[in-house]
């Protein structure tokens, strides 16, 4: 049964007869989407059983834009033309906040290990790590963002806009800051360098993301930076997974 | 199908400026149970994860069924299952979901199949307790449970019998000794040796 050929190291002379095999091939083997589901699912769950953790950015949002009328003026017509930027900004720091436990306990735990050992593809499965920390973080900035922009005056017309930016724009945020998370997960202490790292790559996210809630307050046709937006969070969703899963293959080294 | 094999070539690795593995080399057929040792620092955690493929060594091959491991990384990895020196659980689940995403993640598991891997291990009484609340013991259980229900024919395993008590090293030894018959492989970095219920083992040892 041995191969031909074999090196000069000994082999166990194996007595097994074939039909002993239990067989991997005979096992079903769940498939890449299957994988990315239940890798999904159980990043929810368990941001469920820590909820303070899930709170912080949002209440840190909340915090932030708060901060404004009483720093700034509570004068309406200023609030106003300040929003975009305050919310943007706001939202941008909030989503920065949460990015840090993106892997980091995985890594502590041995759970990137066995993900990157699994035989699935590594690249899905930090698309559905980065899929779930949108669905924690993204999604409620976008949904909080309306009583922020309400309460710098922004119009009542204006909020679904101010929502699709928002939720549109965080995809992007959550994707880029997917390959900042990975990058730094060998560091003890990684929140600046992340920053650094996340900064700059995100400001095409927040100019658009900020124009196209200008526009909203303002009444304006924001279909175009709403449509830049979104192409961004298009090149994020088919090249963030694939750096980010290199990334933590270099960190598991 | 090709014979299921493991051949190592002249495996050197360096961390830093220290040269942990100097020209490793072995080969390990079907049923055959490999136990690797050498003093703390002597780099056998290191060997495993370069055989895992985690670490690319600076030099020699790994081969997996005749051919570099490195040519299909998720086929290989779908053979073999690595258990490192902490069990890989989620403290803030339940043993039980902890199985079933670990191992569903790799491959469709039933939940008869899952009680039964869980029974197996002692676990059947606290399977659904946080892991947080297990004992260092009770989650290795765990982690044996997870290994036993991948059901691939490569076993690595790092130090598989830390904190169990003497019933857990002789189950420890049981599932080896199984995986041996059904003509799987098992790789084990032991300090102890390997428990008395499995034969016929060869020993690599790692100078320090």
């Amino acid at each position: 049964m041995s191969t031909p050929g074999a090196p000069a190291a000994a082999t166990l002379a194996s007595a097994a007869t074939a039909d002993a095999d239990a067989g991997a091939g005979a096992t079903p083997v769940a498939g890449a989407i299957d994988a990315a589901r239940l890798a999904l699912l159980r990043d929810l769950k368990l941001a469920f059983r820590k909820r303070g953790q899930l709170v912080q950015p949002l209440a840190f949002f909340a915090l932030v834009t708060m901060l404004f009328p009483l720093a700034v003026s509570p004068e309406l017509s200023r609030l106003r033309e300040m929003a975009p930027g305050v919310i943007w900004v706001a939202a941008l720091l909030a989503s920065l906040l949460a990015l840090e436990f993106l892997f980091r306990d995985d890594a502590y735990d041995g759970t990137l290990e066995q993900y990157a050992l699994s035989g699935q593809s590594l690249t899905w499965l930090m698309f559905a790590k980065t899929a779930a920390h949108w669905l924690l973080t993204g999604l409620p900035l976008a949904l909080m963002a309306p009583l922020a922009a309400l309460s710098l005056g922004a119009p009542l017309a204006s909020l679904t806009g101010i929502v699709g930016s928002v939720a549109v724009g965080s995809v992007a945020l959550s994707l880029i800051g997917s390959i900042g998370a990975a990058l730094t997960l060998g560091m003890k202490r990684s929140g600046a360098l992340l920053s650094l790292l996340t900064l700059p790559l995100s400001l095409p996210v927040l100019i658009y993301g900020a124009r196209a809630t200008q526009l909203a307050i303002s009444g304006g046709p924001l279909l175009a930076p709403l449509e830049l937006l979104g192409a961004l969070a298009v090149l994020g969703v088919t090249l963030a997974p694939l750096a980010a899963a290199a990334a933590v293959r270099i960190s598991l080294e | 199908m090709l014979d299921e094999r493991l051949e190592v070539e002249n495996l050197h690795l360096w961390r830093g400026e220290r040269h942990v593995l100097r020209g490793v080399r072995f080969a390990l057929g079907r049923a055959g149970c490999l136990e690797v040792t050498g003093p703390n620092g002597s780099g056998k955690t290191s060997l495993l994860r370069t055989l895992c493929g985690l670490i690319y060594p600076e030099e020699g091959t790994v081969l997996w069924k005749g051919e570099n491991v490195r040519r299909d990384l998720p086929a290989f990895h779908a053979a073999l299952a690595y258990l490192g020196h902490e069990p890989p659980l989620k403290a803030d689940l339940s043993a039980r979901e902890n199985l079933r995403y670990w191992v569903g993640i790799r491959r469709r598991v039933a939940a008869n199949a899952l009680d039964a891997a869980l029974e197996r291990v002692g676990a059947s009484g606290w399977c659904d307790r946080l892991v947080r609340t297990l004992s260092a013991g009770q989650r290795r259980r765990v982690a044996l449970a997870g290994l036993a229900l991948l059901v691939v024919p490569l076993w690595i395993l790092d130090e598989p019998t830390t904190n169990l008590d003497a019933e857990g090293q002789q189950l420890v030894g049981s599932l080896i000794a199984e995986q041996l018959a059904r003509g799987g492989l098992v790789i084990a970095a032991v300090h102890q040796g390997l428990p008395a219920a499995v034969r016929d083992v060869r020993r690599l040892e790692l100078p320090p």
